[in-house]
């Protein structure tokens, strides 16, 4: 356990709608290692950036609820001037669209080096300046002192994300949250920025969080990966455990609509129904219950839980042990 | 005879102009593509944003005015008879749209986003009108009773599909896809997938589909032009390209593609290394010097590629 | 940046050209011209069309409007029959007085309107945002000519304290601390009266601003960087929510026009406006057409001056 760099406990995080409160993200635990990435996957709605935004206390007017540590240090109860002086020191964000996750009023040096001017008061504007430069150089951007004047529409969205991430790792941070880096990138460019927040993250050994809905991104970064539905985790395993050996009858029916999956021209497996909206979704019984109709109500658990059914291999309600996809015959029993 | 053949299709953008400006170089977005697409068959144009693929789809429909070249649908000359080089608009051809969200008019009810088209080139009696916009959304499998519904209420996938019946409301021959699934979830994506292979089988329809993805691509296609700053650098079958691909520029997107199983991600890497640095090493043999690709040059019945004159 | 404000400044120049054109037109659809005013109805009409020709009444529309055009760059803007005297020295009188009216009221407004906004946008939905909503709401539906006579009212008479109408109390010697002094004590009721109305439009614009920026995604990223809430709305948010402000600068000057013709009228202070609204009712066209023109202009000018603006404070529209 002392690994854990970061630990999550019974983490909700709620907001007002009308009058009532709704959960985005309900009762997520989890943990994340010192150079370790876990990815967090999920679809529109599954609640993951509103985990990743809970972590780094960035919700203004959300209810949150349970505890988040950073190496034993509680943030949820933290008063707002020390969880300032954490969130950019300790943890730093990668946002997904680096247009507007930049000021467009500010040259882009002035904002990597407002992370310096908030964490080392001890330098100099000389030092700050150079260390802004050395950061340029380090997130691979060629010409750092040209790059260094720009305004973010005078750079190209690759660069961009750069400059995003010279922002997050500016301080070093023990923990880095990706929020999907490179959904806005082409495919080249997003293969040269995860070989940057990889190399990144060995240099500085940090843990990492990444979330994404993209399985492929998953498949070549993470080392674990935590599976999202309606607000909580529904699977966690290792990557390679999650891709050889999927469990819940979600994550099964992921792997299985992804076109490279299946033969070409083939029929893409789609799952029935739709992710309910926050207002609607089912808050008791198995959440995924509704979009796997033919399995016999008694699969499921009645307040799903977390089973550990191998060492580091979680699955949620007990539907797993009974879900086959439409048309294949036998009952698979459990993991192997 | 191919359903559609684009030859030599140039789109050029004016630069900058106006007063105390000095007048650039035009943009040429496109920039001598040439292509066939057989009926019944999917062609998909591959490329990074900036390529020249979307605005190729939408020189075709005529969105965009052509600069030069000529498309040709079922042997007859749409260039012909052009106005400020514009194609004349064919029912037969239509479009479906990346973003299902800005693509249907918020204000409108489905009834009139559907029957658009058929306003513009039937003449249908309201009644009539109203019957065949319910067969269409159930042939995309929406309640024929959501007719007097807004955009808004539907989601993602259901919008997509909305715009797809807005699409095969005219009965076409070709539709242009323009990343139909881009916008949407990985479980949406795949159903959107699903039907517009059903319907392709159901009415014979061919498909111009533009796309960044190459798994889509791939699962989709029957042949693929690979493109890049406005020029092909490879065309050929799926299996021609994935199977055999010869640019340099095709192997660094083949070799971009994340691979599913963790077990062979050292291999990916070197593979990817080896790919990276015979790009370095032959950028100059397959680009001109101003960095574009050469013409195209058959090397099999099937598969041509971008090469020098020489060599 | 000087090659922006270079083509920026010729486009105006149609513009005012044809504005001008547009008010001469108007101008000379008016029933009689610059004779039937000025002349004995007993004189010969031979005589009158002799005059007419000798003044170019009979040329072509043209040709008059270049020798009113010509003759109004040189100053010359006519007779006003009213007064017997040139509109231009008529209107030189006024014209300070009301850029003193127009800049005091503007600068009230914006002292009003920001820390109005700023509270109101950044702590949107609380008690004090909703007061200053509601204030809003008020400037909105009350017509400014009533608000105006109520303050009139109030402060001119009931209370006193403020004068009722005038720029400057008589006897003053011009220049003086004391003139200066007067003149400002002149100006301060009706340019606050306006600007308590007119701001609320700003104030308005200014809290969606912020509160449409402070949802953006860079302040997600200064927030996650460990800024301070105070550095956040000090450094991101208020340069954000600022430009458009800028960019509406030049339509509050087109606001301001049609607010002092009626605050000048009320407070019988003696400006373009009040000259404007006092020529109309005894029709004097000379006076009327030249304010027109001006007014034209001022509101030409403003969205030139926003646009300017616009591009120095915005680097996205600076053209290298």
């Amino acid at each position: 356990m002392h690994d854990d760099l970061l630990s999550i406990e019974h983490l909700t995080a709620s907001f007002r709608i009308g009058d009532r409160y709704y959960a985005a993200v309900d009762d997520v635990s989890l943990t994340v290692r010192k150079n370790e990435i876990l990815a967090i996957v999920g679809e529109s709605g599954s609640g993951k950036s509103a985990l990743a935004f809970s972590i780094m206390g960035l919700h203004t007017r959300a209810k949150i609820e349970g505890d988040v540590r950073l190496d034993g240090q509680s943030l949820t109860r933290l008063p707002p001037s020390k969880m300032n002086k954490l969130r950019g020191r300790d943890m730093g964000m990668i946002f997904q669209d680096s247009l507007s996750a930049l000021n467009p009023l500010m040259i882009v040096g002035s904002q990597i080096e407002e992370a310096l001017v908030l964490h080392r008061p001890g330098l100099s504007k000389k030092e700050r300046k150079e260390k802004t430069i050395e950061l340029l150089t380090q997130v691979g951007i060629a010409g750092p002192e040209l790059a260094y004047e720009k305004f973010p529409h005078e750079l190209s969205g690759g660069m961009r994300q750069r400059i995003v991430i010279a922002i997050a790792i500016a301080n070093e941070p023990r923990l880095l949250i990706a929020d999907e880096p490179t959904t806005a990138l082409d495919v080249t460019i997003q293969l040269q920025i995860l070989d940057l927040i990889r190399k990144l993250k060995s240099d500085i050994g940090a843990g990492v969080i990444l979330i994404t809905h993209d399985l492929g991104v998953v498949a070549e970064m993470a080392d674990r990966v935590a599976v999202m539905y309606a607000g909580q985790i529904v699977e966690i395993a290792s990557l390679s455990t999650l891709l050889s050996n999927p469990q819940h009858p979600y994550t099964r029916s992921l792997l299985r609509s992804i076109p490279a999956s299946r033969e070409p021209k083939s029929k893409l497996y789609v799952i029935q129904g739709i992710v309910p909206s926050l207002q609607h979704l089912p808050r008791q019984g198995c959440r995924f219950r509704s979009r796997i109709p033919w399995i016999d109500e008694s699969a499921h658990e009645e307040q799903p839980e977390m089973h550990e059914i191998a060492p580091g291999h979680f699955v949620r309600c007990t539907c797993y042990k009974h879900f086959r996809f439409p048309g294949e015959e036998e009952i698979r029993h459990g993991a192997s | 005879m191919a359903l559609l053949e684009v030859r030599q299709l140039k789109v050029h953008f004016p630069g900058r102009g106006g007063w105390f400006e000095s007048r650039t170089q035009p943009v040429k977005a496109v920039d001598g593509v040439g292509f066939r697409i057989e009926e019944g068959q999917t062609y998909g144009l591959v490329g990074e944003s900036g390529s020249g693929k979307t605005t190729t789809g939408r020189a075709i429909i005529g969105l965009n005015a052509l600069t030069s070249g000529s498309v040709t649908f079922q042997g007859q000359e749409l260039t012909l008879g052009k106005r400020g080089g514009k194609l004349n608009f064919r029912r037969d051809i239509q479009m479906i749209f990346q973003d299902p969200y800005s693509s249907l008019n918020p204000k409108k009810r489905l009834l009139d986003i559907v029957a658009e088209p058929l306003r513009n080139f039937e003449r249908l009696s309201p009644l009539e009108e109203k019957q065949r916009v319910r067969e269409l959304l159930e042939r995309v499998g929406l309640s024929p009773d959501s007719i007097y519904k807004y955009p808004h209420e539907f989601s993602g996938g259901q919008r997509q599909r909305i715009g797809i019946a807005r699409a095969i409301a005219l009965k076409p021959k070709l539709i242009i896809a323009d990343e139909p699934v881009s916008a949407l979830d990985l479980s949406v994506q795949a159903q959107v997938l699903n039907f517009l292979r059903e319907i392709q089988e159901e009415m014979k329809l061919s498909f111009l589909l533009i796309s960044h993805d190459l798994g889509i691509i791939r699962h989709m296609c029957d042949r693929i032009g690979i493109m890049y700053k406005g020029r092909f650098v490879e065309q050929g079958t799926t299996e021609d390209l994935f199977e055999r691909p010869q640019h340099i520029y095709t192997k660094r997107l083949l070799s971009a593609i994340p691979v599913m199983d963790p077990a062979k991600r050292e291999e990916q890497l070197r593979f990817r290394e080896a790919v990276n640095s015979e790009y370095k090493e032959a950028y100059e043999r397959y680009f001109d010097h101003d960095g574009l690709a050469y013409p195209l040059k058959p090397i099999s019945a099937t598969h041509e590629v971008a090469a020098p004159e020489k060599g | 940046m000087w090659r922006t404000v270079a083509r920026r400044t010729t486009i105006m120049i149609p513009q005012i050209v044809l504005l001008s054109i547009l008010v001469f037109l108007l101008a000379r659809s008016m029933p009689g011209d610059a004779l039937t005013g000025l002349i004995d109805p007993s004189i010969d009409p031979a005589a009158i069309e002799e005059q007419r020709v000798k003044l170019g009444l009979n040329n072509p529309w043209y040709e008059q409007y270049w020798d009113w055009v010509t003759n109004a760059l040189q100053g010359d803007l006519g007779q006003s029959f009213r007064f017997k005297m040139p509109v231009t020295d008529l209107i030189g009188e006024r014209i300070a007085n009301t850029f003193w009216l127009s800049l005091a009221t503007l600068v009230i407004t914006y002292l009003i309107a920001i820390p109005l906004g700023i509270i109101s946008g950044r702590y949107n939905d609380t008690l004090a945002d909703r007061m200053i909503t509601g204030y809003t709401y008020i400037g909105f539906a009350a017509p400014l000519f009533i608000f105006a006579l109520l303050m009139l009212w109030a402060f001119g008479f009931h209370f006193g304290w403020f004068p009722t109408g005038g720029s400057v109390a008589p006897g003053m010697e011009p220049g003086s601390l004391s003139y200066i002094m007067s003149k400002l004590y002149h100006l301060l009721l009706p340019a606050t009266s306006m600007a308590l109305i007119t701001t609320v439009t700003t104030v308005q614009l200014l809290r969606s601003e912020i509160i449409d920026t402070k949802h953006k995604d860079f302040v997600h990223t200064a927030r996650a960087k460990g800024a301070s809430e105070s550095r956040i709305y000090n450094r991101h948010i208020l340069r954000n929510s600022l430009l458009p402000i800028a960019a509406f600068f030049g339509y509050e000057i087109t606001g301001l026009i049609g607010g002092t013709v009626f605050i000048e009228s009320i407070f019988s202070y003696p400006g373009m406006g009040e000259l404007f609204l006092s020529s109309i009712s005894v029709r004097d066209f000379t006076v009327v057409t030249s304010l027109v023109l001006l007014y034209g202009i001022a509101a030409i000018l403003g969205a030139l001056l926003s646009d300017l603006i616009l591009s120095m404070v915005d680097p996205r529209i600076r053209i290298k």
